[in-house]
C-alpha cells in the first residue's frame, strides 16, 4: 500500500506547477502505479518521451490514422480535424485546461485511438508520457 | 412576385420540416447520441439511413468506416435503440435503397448519390476543399438541425 502512495508523491512533485490540476495528478499517479507494476525500474513520466511518442508514425494500426498527428496535427496547441471533418480541440493543456482532467473520458480515447493508431491498447507509460507532454505545452 | 414568394416559402419551409422533398429530419434529439456521435462527426439524424444499416453500424464500432469508436455496451445499445427506433424506413428518403442489403455510408445511399452526383456539387465540394461527404455542415449549415434543403 505504501509504495504506490510513494510513487504517486513521486509524480506529484515532478510535474511542473502551472499546469497543476488535482484530478490530472490523480490520473497520472494512477499511471505511475501501473507503470512502476509493470516495470520497477520505472523514474517517472517524461514530456520529451511524450513528444516523440505523439510526432511517431506507427505500425500496426488502421493505414488512414498512422498517427496522433493524422487527426490531432502537428501542433499540440492548435485545433485538429476528424476524418469526418469535425474540429477537435487542441490536446495542449494551456489551451483546454480541461484535458486529462476526466478519468473516464481520457480511457476512453485512450483506448480508441491507441487501437486505431498503434493496433493495440497503449501502456501506463506512453499515457503518462503523453498527458505529462501535454501538460508542458 | 419573386418578392413575395420566397418570403412566404421560407416560412413554409419553417413550419413543416421533415416534408420538404425529404430532405428534412427532425433534428437528433438524444443527449447521449448527440455526444458520443457527435464527438467526432455530426450526429447525423436516424431517418437518413434504415435500421438494418444502424444495426450493422452499432454492432461493429471496432471498425467504424476504419476507425476505432468502441463504447461501453451500455450506452452502445442506449444509441442503438434510438437509432433504429428513429430509422428512415418507409420514408421517401429511402425509396430505392436495397433494403436486404442496404449500404452503410449515407453518402451511398440512391438519393445522396442523385442529390450530390452531379458535376456542379463535386466541383463545389472540391472548390471548398471539403475533404469528405461526412462533413455534412461544410455546405449545409444547418444540417445539424436536420435542415439539406439550401442547395
Amino acid at each position: 500500500m505504501k509504495k504506490p502512495f510513494a510513487v504517486a508523491l513521486m509524480t506529484l512533485a515532478a510535474l511542473p506547477a502551472l499546469a497543476g490540476s488535482p484530478a490530472r495528478d490523480t490520473i497520472l499517479a494512477g499511471l505511475a502505479t501501473e507503470a512502476k507494476k509493470a516495470d520497477p525500474s520505472f523514474a517517472g513520466f517524461s514530456a520529451d518521451r511524450g513528444a516523440s511518442f505523439f510526432g511517431a508514425t506507427q505500425k500496426g494500426g488502421k493505414p488512414d490514422t498512422p498517427s496522433c498527428t493524422s487527426c490531432h496535427g502537428t501542433t499540440p496547441e492548435a485545433t485538429g480535424t476528424t476524418r469526418a471533418g469535425k474540429p477537435v480541440e487542441p490536446l495542449a493543456v494551456s489551451k483546454v485546461p480541461t484535458r486529462y482532467t476526466d478519468p473516464e473520458k481520457v480511457a476512453k480515447w485512450f483506448q480508441r485511438n491507441c487501437t486505431s493508431v498503434l493496433g493495440r491498447e497503449c501502456t501506463a507509460l506512453e499515457k503518462g508520457d503523453f498527458i505529462t507532454f501535454m501538460a508542458t505545452r | 412576385m419573386l418578392k413575395h414568394i420566397l418570403p412566404a416559402t421560407l416560412l413554409l419551409l419553417a413550419a413543416t420540416p421533415a416534408l420538404a422533398g425529404g430532405k428534412m429530419f427532425p433534428p437528433t434529439a438524444d443527449p447521449v447520441v448527440k455526444k458520443e456521435c457527435g464527438a467526432c462527426h455530426m450526429a447525423y439524424q436516424p431517418q437518413l439511413l434504415p435500421r438494418k444499416s444502424w444495426e450493422a453500424m452499432m454492432d461493429r464500432l471496432s471498425d467504424h468506416f476504419g476507425e476505432n469508436a468502441s463504447l461501453d455496451d451500455k450506452t452502445r445499445d442506449a444509441i442503438k435503440a434510438y437509432l433504429t427506433a428513429n430509422a428512415g424506413d418507409g420514408g421517401k428518403w429511402l425509396r430505392g435503397v436495397n433494403t436486404a442489403n442496404p449500404p452503410q455510408r449515407i453518402s451511398e445511399m440512391p438519393r445522396f448519390k442523385k442529390e450530390h452526383g452531379e458535376g456542379k456539387v463535386q466541383r463545389m465540394k472540391e472548390k471548398s476543399g471539403v475533404k469528405t461527404w461526412a462533413d455534412c455542415v461544410a455546405c449545409h449549415k444547418q444540417a445539424d438541425r436536420g435542415y439539406y434543403e439550401d442547395d
